[in-house]
């Protein structure tokens, strides 16, 4: 096992785990650590960046949905803390 | 040096990957006659499906046009056409229609036949193998890849497959589209939250209109009769796979169709009206999007699966990625191309990309594919089941 995540696009602020990643474990990123602050399941998202409620959640160097509370760098990333982004556009229309 | 593939000439100019016999029922009532004709000839393939009768409106066009659209493949050889003669889609007209590729295509109807069932298979078996004579004096020639349709497709996802398999795939289908070849996106409920970015990709503006129209389209009526399909994805499996939101799950869906410019969008098995890529409207079953596939004319199908599928296809060989190392292990018998090499021992995406282009043209040339040693030729046709279920509703 070689890679553990992965980054689709460098404007992305998150990363998929490619393995089960140990909540403490630390993990580096372009030479910083960054501390994995829950079990992330294999295929799950972590925050790369800290992400305030209401931002912009970006995988592929697109928008995948936004944050729904304040996620801190290492968070796990999943339906508690992020939601749709464009069914809320859609909504607003 | 030009890519090439050993493919059968056809009439028209049109090039096949396999050289099969289609015995195709028109109607579900002689399924087990073609079966049987199909059983007892080289190369034979039954076509058979639970639909042909009772049918109207959309849903009597699809099964037609499936039923045409799959006996015209390149990859068929010839076709018998089998009925049984009270139905309402007649094997006469689908026959007709299959005969505009001028291959050999032949028809009868059970019930025309004295002696029954055992006589129809008799008199099957009879012009089956004279067709699998003709058949096997055609030998393969090399032809370049504009000859070929790639169809495109994923069924069983995690959110692994959109960042491995996907992409890989995205890679060949802009290969086959660069050398000149065709290529088919369907599964139009999982483009639906990435319309912004299919439209900036079409050919030009009333392309870019119509993608967003057909979705437009689609979601309003579907939620005039009480149905909010963005509700839908994505599904229970693909959040516990770690997905969290449709427009996660339409971008991880949309990469196998690659960067390439789109041409327009086609109906439910209508075949493409040039090269290039195309979308294709179909909701999302994989055994029916693959049907749809080969009936547009795919002769190969690209298919992810994170979680694991066994489908295969009648007509068309059909290709299974799987960017999971467990499923891989797990459903080994099941995979062709092990696309987890890009967890488990760092490969790229290109990497993995250049395997499958290589698995393509082996299995172009005839190398079987899993699902083929397998046996597995699931078949299944989309119905517009929407109007009965109005029709029978109480205001």
């Amino acid at each position: 096992m070689k890679n553990k995540f992965v980054i689709m696009n460098s404007e992305d602020n998150c990363a998929t785990s490619l393995t089960d990643i140990p909540k403490d474990e630390l993990i580096q990123i372009n030479g910083n650590n960054i501390k994995i602050n829950h079990d992330i399941p294999m295929g799950h998202k972590f925050a790369l960046k800290n992400i305030n409620k209401g931002d912009l959640i970006k995988k592929y160097g697109q928008i995948i949905g936004i944050a729904t509370e304040d996620i801190k760098v290492g968070d796990w990333i999943h339906i508690h803390n992020i939601k749709s982004h464009y069914l809320e556009r859609i909504g607003n229309e | 040096m030009s890519e090439e593939f050993m493919g059968y000439e056809r009439p028209k100019g049109k090039v096949g990957i396999r050289n099969k016999i289609a015995i195709i029922s028109s109607v579900v009532c002689v399924n087990r006659v073609s079966q049987q004709i199909a059983n007892q000839i080289e190369n034979g393939v039954a076509i058979t499906h639970p639909l042909g009768c009772g049918q109207f409106g959309p849903d009597y066009t699809y099964t037609l046009r499936t039923l045409v659209g799959l006996g015209s493949n390149p990859n068929i050889y010839g076709a018998i056409v089998v009925g049984l003669g009270c139905e309402n889609l007649s094997n006469k007209l689908i026959a007709k229609n299959i005969k505009r590729t001028k291959k050999p295509v032949e028809f009868f109807n059970v019930q025309e036949i004295q002696g029954g069932s055992a006589a129809a298979i008799e008199k099957g078996v009879k012009i089956g193998k004279e067709m699998a004579d003709q058949a096997s004096e055609i030998k393969r020639e090399p032809f370049d890849f504009s000859h070929l349709v790639l169809g495109l497709e994923c069924g069983g996802s995690d959110s692994i497959s959109g960042i491995t398999a996907n992409p890989a795939v995205g890679v060949v289908s802009d290969k086959v589209v660069d050398l000149g070849g065709t290529s088919i996106l369907p599964e139009f409920t999982e483009w639906i939250g990435t319309e912004h970015l299919l439209s900036k990709r079409a050919i030009d503006e009333s392309v870019a209109e119509k993608i967003k129209a057909t979705l437009n389209l689609f979601l309003d009526n579907t939620m005039k009769i009480g149905i909010d399909f963005r509700g839908v994805q994505p599904t229970p499996g693909n959040i516990e796979g770690g997905l969290t939101t449709i427009e996660e799950k339409s971008l991880g869906t949309i990469a196998k169709a690659g960067k390439a410019p789109i041409q327009g969008i086609i109906e439910y098995s209508e075949a493409p009206k040039s090269k290039g890529l195309w979308l294709m409207i179909e909701p999302g079953l994989d055994v029916e999007s693959m049907t749809g596939l080969a009936a547009a004319g795919a002769q190969i199908i690209c298919m992810t699966t994170g979680r694991g599928s066994p489908c295969g296809n009648p007509v068309a060989p059909v290709i299974k990625l799987c960017g999971n190392p467990q499923t891989c292990d797990w459903m080994a018998s099941n995979i062709d191309v092990d696309s987890s090499k890009i967890i488990t021992e760092d490969k790229t995406i290109d990497e993995i990309a250049g395997v499958l282009w290589q698995k393509l043209k082996d299995t172009c040339n005839g190398m079987k594919t899993y699902a083929e040693i397998l046996g597995f030729e699931d078949l299944a046709i989309w119905r517009c089941s929407a109007a009965p279920f109005q029709i029978f509703q109480s205001k």
